[in-house]
């Protein structure tokens, strides 16, 4: 298992790039709603859980199970 | 459709990228020199170089129908050196009088340190006295912001024509002050550390594509020169018309580096047969 500084030396870059890809979507989709209709997508499920997970990254006293509250966030609720 | 690759390092790479890259509509490549993974001790290891890549380098790539060009430069890492750069400086001359070279690149700034000024500076000069194309590196990560600046300020003290320089891998925080100055700009491709083809791609919606040229480097390090057809399926995907992907993936290669009556590719449009 890695050290806490190892972890960061080897996923530091890799998770700029992914908040990278992530800021960059949430732009493309802020574009294309004041190029068009901007309540197209507001009530939207998917983009509630984005933003929805979003809060969970950010939780700094998360006990490492982000991963794990994100996959519940978009998790259908069983039918029946 | 037919591509130019406007940055490639092919003597990283084997045989199979030129043969997937011309099976992908690549008719060109252009190979800036740059930093070997190490520094060289010797003057005389940067004219080798020079020498592979101006000579050697165009028979690979003719192997399987595509035209190679080059650039010849210190790189920014190496201008650390600058006893070093002088001596490989004072023979670069040679170099641009050989049938496929363009012109001097890619030099720029690494961590922006005094010597890597003056030898940019040195450099854009010698572009300047030889009518020559010049194509600028700027720094990666962290030492981007600030050592495009300083590229610009050193930049704008010169009598340079903006429409003969290059600046390469510029990404969201660095694109306007790039373009607003009339410089051709570069999105360059990586995996991880540069622009990735989606942000290229908005970008390109954001800004246009005048003066822009797209590329994915490809070089020793983890990199993918197939990153630009990902980039061209990005593009096409998101509903934008052949002719406009040419445009950007064609014509402004041809453009820009058309500048130099050495790059004899032409600019091309699609049309119907009725």
């Amino acid at each position: 298992m890695l050290s806490a500084p190892e972890v960061l030396d080897h996923y530091y870059l890799e998770s700029r790039c992914l908040l990278l890809e992530l800021a960059a979507t949430l732009d493309r989709l802020d574009r294309a709603r004041a190029g068009g209709e901007p309540d197209a997508v507001e009530s939207d499920d998917r983009l509630q859980r984005i933003r929805a997970s979003l809060t969970i990254l950010a939780d700094r006293d998360a006990r490492a199970d982000r991963a794990e509250r994100i996959l519940q966030l978009f998790s259908d609720p069983a039918e029946g | 459709m037919q591509i130019i690759q406007p940055h490639y390092h092919g003597i990283a790479r084997t045989a199979q990228d030129y043969e997937r890259m011309a099976m992908s509509g690549v008719v060109a490549v252009c190979e800036p020199a740059f930093w070997a993974g190490f520094s060289r001790k010797y003057p005389e290891t940067f004219i080798d170089y020079f020498r592979q890549i101006s000579e050697f380098e165009p028979t690979r790539a003719a192997e399987f129908g595509i035209r190679h060009f080059c650039w010849v430069a210190v790189n920014p890492k190496e201008a650390e050196n600058p006893s070093l750069s002088r001596a490989v400086l004072e023979q670069m001359p040679e170099f641009f009088k050989k049938p496929t070279v363009l012109g001097v690149g890619e030099t720029g700034l690494h961590k922006s340190s005094p010597s890597e000024c003056e030898i940019m500076e040195a450099q854009a000069q010698m572009a300047i006295d030889h009518d020559q194309l010049l194509l600028i590196h700027t720094p990666h990560l962290g030492d981007k912001l600030h050592g495009t600046r300083r590229v610009l300020e050193i930049l704008e003290r010169m009598p340079i024509n903006p429409d003969k320089v290059w600046i390469d891998h510029v990404e969201e925080h660095t694109i306007r002050m790039v373009k607003d100055r009339g410089y051709w700009l570069g999105l360059t491709l990586y995996p991880i550390t540069k622009c990735s083809p989606k942000r290229a791609v908005d970008l390109i919606e954001r800004y246009g594509n005048e003066r822009t040229l797209v590329n994915s480097s490809a070089d020793w390090g983890p990199s993918d020169p197939f990153l630009l057809q990902e980039c061209i399926l990005e593009f096409r995907r998101r509903g934008h018309a052949l002719q406009e992907a040419i445009e950007i993936f064609y014509n402004n290669p041809a453009r820009y580096l058309g500048q130099s009556p050495k790059f004899d590719i032409q600019p091309i449009r699609i049309e119907e047969i009725r």
